[in-house]
């Protein structure tokens, strides 16, 4: 089945928001802040610019709440008397011209009183200025099971390791934009690339001041979000809003890559420390996991990111006992956001590396390791959610191990390592992810979903879950033409427009196959049931039969609409207060194997081989599933071995292509993707979610690899050719990590 | 054309895009890019980067395969221009659209165009390409969803499909 929206993508006939012109358009630029943090002064334009032709706004100029609402509406639209940030938005330009834009734009000149500012996880901790709340602290979050504190006298190994990964930049090709366009009588309606329509309708209802049905959404062909295009399309519309609403005329706001860059979120910076009681034959028998991210200057996703990235942090292991403390913290950088993965790429990586560490000091393999402690169908996950699918983890490791030759290849590169300066190495990450929101998020979000007949008896996929290349519009629209015994080719689904579609979620956390894919069918199915109960179709009919059956439904009753709202399975319970119970509906699982090359010359490590073998429930779609893979391992080598933000005072002084390195055609190994396919109760035809998994395991992977080539024990990513260069110094100790202490019994 | 005009001043540009003869009037160091999408409506060339680093705005500027954003359409005077909009008769497009859609080549769609020229330029110098070859002729053009796999399988089926022809 051919992707719905594809051949205009292949004929560059899609439509994306920045191929759109409305009349009278004007163009909008953003003044932002140079301090990290201060008080805002005295403001000056530049008299050699002609201000009367431009339309300015203030914070002043907003009509309703000054916030992005989102969960704590902390975060301001335009900065009003202080800024926490780097590049906060401060005064918003309309001009038609771009050229005059972009010039008056420098031509504003903000005085800043600056005030002390903190920048990474360890200044915020130390509370060396307190820049929000009374701690710095958005969110925390303890997780407990068992008696952890009687297990270090049992334990004949304690292993510590501290783990870190750094910033990551969406860099979907599609900068971000908006174009919105305001009238008395309709209200606002903003154009955009950006993944949650309802997510920007609420945000603009706030700041706005307008009602529900003053505001529309419509998402236009988006290139690309990975997460980068969650929240932050809620600010550009808001800029966009206000300036049209104070000019009377449309307004377009595309960011250029620069300003995209510097600007808008990036994946959270984590630090994770595990302290681990080890029996004598290597099974886990408790530990301490403290896992912290960097929030940036304002809260926004940072909690719900913390709590994707706990739930993940113990892996796919049996932890008879543990205590997880968790915590984001605030800095005076750009808010960090969300990012495929979503905290858990940040609390795996460390996982999967200790998990390795702790083989080391038991002496066993990295194999061995992982078979003793796999959680089995019966066990509790750390927030003792009972696995109740039937996964069997070392059958995929093992599978595993056999597609990537990891035996033999594992002895040979030690071999031939003693006489080359080209080292091989090989290495392996096993995880999970969980599919939909997490605990009780999916009960709140209370999705709705609609299927609707037409009179040609083709039937249209009602959602706000948008397209941006996973393949919502084609799966969706499978799903329902499954459900329907109907051609493929009959159903569409409506471009996500909130005058058009019901809320049926945000377009995130690998639940758009899963949970709206679950809807979609149920929806589809009471579209038959209508028919077949009016007696106008048998149970058993042919495509023609239901065509016909709708239009004479149609000419008698009116329309043909089928809604279904999300129901919690009754056996899916959580207790947010303490953090305990089924964390997620369903888990995807994954063994990744990388094989590497670390050169002694270049100091540059290349990745030769990767296989990617995971259970994601039944694959929908195999082409779009692989796809899914192969570009999400792709985005994580990147996160592992290329991507670094370069920080100086809270602000990203790489914001270009040139410079923060993103891997090309020539960069990439093999991506070899396999699939095993148990299925689930819970998703539509067995699905699970799948977006976020690759994401997951890649870096780890990569980096035990590593360490299996040179025997050097990286504990931070990006892992770069200058890291290498110095972490092999004679002298350096750069990146090995505290030594185990022996049992203390 | 004055060689260091005033930077607002705007002057005529002459060339051809997709076989038709144009003339714009534009400031001469404004980008090709700009002038195709802004002036001529062509929005099938797409803006990533701004600074030739992605290949999203690929074109096809008297043959040769290059980023428009890096062309001040002063430049291009007298040139003859293609974009994705004047490929439709081209006969590597039919075969190439059909295996980036077959085999999962285009995810977001926003690298496509610029991708589908690039491989169409690498399959007119090598109508067989070894993978080693795809990859190199695809390595200016930058994709985040794919991780490039079912590119390059799109790209060598192509070029397989066109020689069995």
């Amino acid at each position: 089945m051919p992707r719905k929206e594809g051949w205009d993508k292949v004929t560059g006939a899609a439509r994306y928001v920045d191929d759109m012109v409305l009349p009278d358009m004007l163009y909008g630029a953003t003044v932002r802040s140079n301090v990290a943090r201060g008080k805002i002064g005295k403001i000056s334009f530049d008299p050699s610019v002609a201000w009367d032709e431009f339309v300015v706004v203030t914070a002043k100029d907003i009509p309703g709440k000054n916030c992005i609402a989102l969960i704590l509406d902390d975060q301001p639209c335009l900065a009003a008397e202080t800024v926490n940030h780097p590049e906060e938005p401060i005064l918003l330009l309309a001009h038609a011209d771009r050229h005059k834009l972009r010039k008056a734009v420098d031509a504003v000149s903000i005085e800043f009183e600056p005030l002390p500012s903190v920048y990474t996880i360890e200044e915020s901790e130390q509370q060396s200025a307190i820049i929000w709340g009374t701690d710095n602290t958005f969110k925390s979050y303890l997780v407990e099971k068992g008696d952890v504190d009687s297990v270090w006298n049992e334990a004949a190994h304690i292993v510590e390791g501290e783990y870190f990964t750094g910033a990551q930049e969406q860099l979907y090709i599609e900068n971000n934009g908006i174009i919105a366009a305001f009238d008395p009588e309709n209200g606002v309606t903003v154009w955009g690339s950006l993944q949650c329509p309802y997510y920007v309708h609420k945000a603009l209802m706030a700041l706005c001041g307008f009602p529900e049905e003053k505001i529309r959404v419509v998402q236009m062909e988006t290139g690309g979000a990975f997460g980068g295009k969650e929240e932050y399309p809620s600010m550009i519309a808001g800029h966009a809003a206000l300036l049209s609403i104070k000019s009377g005329r449309p307004v377009k706001i595309v960011y250029d890559r620069m300003e995209d860059m510097v600007a808008t979120t990036k994946r959270h910076p984590s630090r994770t420390r595990h302290r681990t009681a080890v029996s004598k034959d290597g099974k886990i028998l408790g530990g301490e996991i403290e896992f912290t991210i960097d929030g940036g200057a304002y809260a926004t996703l940072s909690s719900v990111v913390l709590s994707r990235g706990t739930i993940h942090a113990g892996g796919p292991y049996y932890w008879p006992s543990v205590r997880i403390r968790t915590k984001a913290l605030a800095t005076n950088t750009p808010p960090h956001g969300a990012f495929r993965g979503f905290g858990a790429p940040q609390s795996l990586f460390a996982m999967e590396r200790h998990m390795d560490s702790i083989a080391q000091v038991v002496g066993i393999s990295p194999v061995e390791i992982r078979r003793r402690n796999f959680l089995e169908p019966g066990q509790t996950t750390t927030t003792e959610q009972v696995i109740r699918e039937e996964i069997n983890l070392n059958h995929l490791l093992d599978r595993a191990l056999g597609l990537s030759g990891y035996d033999e290849k594992r002895s040979r590169f030690a071999e031939e390592n003693k006489k080359r300066v080209r080292k091989k190495g090989i290495g392996i990450a096993a995880f999970l992810h969980g599919a939909g929101f997490t605990g009780s998020g999916e009960r709140y979000l209370n999705s709705l979903v609609g299927v609707e007949a037409v009179v040609d008896g083709h039937v249209r996929v009602l959602v706000s879950s948008a397209e941006f290349g996973q393949g919502t519009n084609t799966v969706l629209c499978q799903i329902a033409a499954e459900t329907l015994g109907l051609p493929y080719e009959s159903v569409t689904i409506a471009q996500p427009d909130t005058k058009v579609v019901p809320n049926s979620g945000p377009t995130v956390a690998s639940r758009t196959a899963m949970i709206v894919g679950a809807l979609v069918q149920s929806a589809a199915k009471g579209i038959k049931l209508t028919l077949t109960k009016t007696g106008l179709l048998r149970e058993d009919y042919t495509p023609e039969q239901f065509r016909a059956a709708c239009r004479e439904y149609i000419a008698a009753r009116g329309a043909l609409k089928s809604y279904v709202r999300y129901e919690a399975p009754s056996d899916v319970y959580w207790d947010d207060e303490k953090y305990r119970g089924e964390a997620y509906a369903a888990f995807a699982w994954a063994v990744n194997i990388a094989e590497v090359t670390v050169d002694l010359t270049t100091y540059a490590v290349t990745v030769d081989d990767f296989v990617a073998l995971q259970e994601v429930g039944k694959v929908l779609h195999p082409v779009l599933a692989g796809g899914q893979i192969t570009g999400g391992v792709a985005q994580a080598i990147g996160f592992a071995l290329y991507e670094k933000v370069v920080w100086q005072n809270g602000r990203m002084i790489n914001n270009q292509m040139t410079n923060y390195i993103m891997p090309t055609s020539v960069d990439l190994p093999p991506i070899r993707v396999f699939f095993e396919e148990l299925g689930n109760i819970h998703g539509a035809y067995g699905a699970k979610g799948i977006g976020e998994l690759p994401m997951d395991g890649p870096a780890p992977a990569i980096v035990n690899a590593v360490e299996d080539a040179i025997g050097v024990r990286f504990r931070a990513i990006p892992l770069l050719p200058e890291d290498l260069f110095e972490a092999l110094q004679p002298e350096s100790n750069a990146q090995s990590i505290p030594s185990s202490a022996p049992g203390t019994a | 054309m004055n060689p260091s005009p005033a930077a607002d001043a705007k002057y005529e540009v002459s060339f051809t895009v997709n076989g038709d003869a144009k003339k714009v009037l534009v400031r001469p160091m404004e980008r090709l890019l700009d002038v195709l999408r802004n002036e001529l409506a062509l929005t099938g060339t797409k803006e990533g980067c701004g600074e030739g680093e992605c290949g999203s705005c690929s074109i096809l500027l008297d043959g040769m395969l290059v980023n428009s954003c890096l062309v001040p359409v002063g430049q291009a005077s007298g040139a003859s221009i293609v974009t994705i909009e004047g490929m439709s008769a081209h006969a590597l497009m039919k075969p190439l659209q059909e295996a980036f859609l077959e085999c999962g080549g285009a995810q977001c769609g926003i690298c496509t165009p610029g991708m589908i020229l690039a491989a169409v330029h690498l399959l007119e110098k090598e109508p067989a390409p070894a993978l080693a070859d795809i990859r190199e002729g695809l390595a200016g053009n930058l994709c985040r969803c794919t991780g490039y796999m079912q590119i390059f399988e799109a790209v060598a089926r192509a070029a397989r499909r066109r020689v069995a022809k």
